[in-house]
């Protein structure tokens, strides 16, 4: 019979977070990205020139949690601020950490034109398609017919218009390096978006440009959903609405 | 023959269930202990099923779970 001596560690926490509790809800994918950077940040050896820009929303926290510089950022503009600092110094490895209120609301025109700038910088959007620490409004990624509780009998194209897809948006653009969306329903989905989100801070390190990681995020609170049907709901349902794979890889 | 342990740490589970639903040998179910938070946790049920493959852990939104493995476990299971 084997023994705790005669066992290895094969999963533990990533050593660029600290050791302070996630404030997410229960099953919320902030916490698995947080730890999929954290794990990136690690591999690539760069915690001590990383700096994470935290937006407004349910991530506002987020430089409690990252062994890091940070800076928490006005609603919606990381990405002026991440443009900011790493024009000041290059050699800095700059994360902007950004929801779908922050960056595809309010922040479209700084998210639009960093991105066109081709601004050396990478974008984690998280795209649960609600506004989850204001307690569940519509957001402009909710998806037709989604009831929130800014609308109530559900999204209507005809007055609220159709979920804006930010992925193509940026991939429509000349300037940036990799675009992808990706998902964290499941293991294989996780270990593919690790590897997505890799790329896009090793294309950073090796000062190639902009790019932007999509990743189709539960809100099981805001949804009013069980997490594991929050998952399945996103593989279902959210995936057909904006469909998964890189979308620009200019690398 | 077990060839993984699954460590759970009380007071970083949430209790949402992605862990037991991600186990493919049924290693983890919900307990009925609460932690200081409040939240219901999962525990090991059947700690002998563990093969230690991480699935859980890689699931685990809240870095809540730690996972051994037998040391040569891989090589054997493979040959």
């Amino acid at each position: 019979m084997p023994k705790t001596e005669t066992m290895t560690k094969v999963f533990a926490r990533p050593r660029s977070l600290t050791e302070k509790k996630f404030t997410y809800c229960p099953g919320c994918h902030h916490g698995l990205i947080t730890r999929i950077l954290g794990g990136a940040i690690d591999k690539l050896g760069i915690q001590e020139r990383t700096v994470v820009v935290a937006p407004v929303g349910c991530a506002v926290f987020a430089y409690e949690w990252f062994r890091c510089d940070g800076v928490q950022a006005a609603h919606g503009r990381a990405a002026a601020v991440a443009t900011g600092i790493k024009r000041a110094n290059p050699d800095l490895v700059v994360i902007s950490y950004q929801g779908d209120g922050d960056l595809a609301a309010i922040g479209t025109a700084e998210t639009i034109h960093a991105a066109n700038r081709g601004e050396a910088i990478t974008v984690i959007f998280v795209n649960n398609q609600i506004y989850g620490m204001t307690g569940g409004q519509m957001a402009p990624t909710t998806l037709d017919g989604q009831a929130t509780t800014s609308s109530p009998r559900g999204r209507d194209p005809a007055t609220m218009g159709h979920p804006l897809r930010v992925a193509e948006m940026i991939a429509a653009l000349q300037a940036p390096m990799y675009v992808t969306r990706q998902a964290l329903y499941d293991a294989k989905h996780i270990a593919q978006a690790t590897r997505a989100v890799e790329k896009a801070l090793r294309y950073q390190v090796e000062k190639r440009g902009y790019s932007l990681v999509e990743i189709l995020a539960n809100c099981p609170t805001g949804w009013k959903m069980p997490p594991v049907k929050a998952n399945e709901h996103i593989a279902a349902t959210v995936t057909g609405v904006f469909p998964l794979g890189d979308l620009v890889d200019r690398g | 023959m077990p060839k993984g342990k699954v460590v759970v740490d009380p007071e970083r589970c949430k209790g949402c269930g992605i862990c037991v639903a991600t186990c493919p040998f049924g290693v983890l179910e919900m307990t009925s202990t609460y932690n200081s938070s409040g939240y219901p946790v999962v525990g090991a049920a059947c700690p002998d099923k563990c093969t230690g493959c991480a699935l859980c852990a890689l699931a685990c939104p809240d870095i809540a779970l730690e996972v051994y493995r037998e040391v040569g476990a891989g090589e054997r299971r493979g040959g």
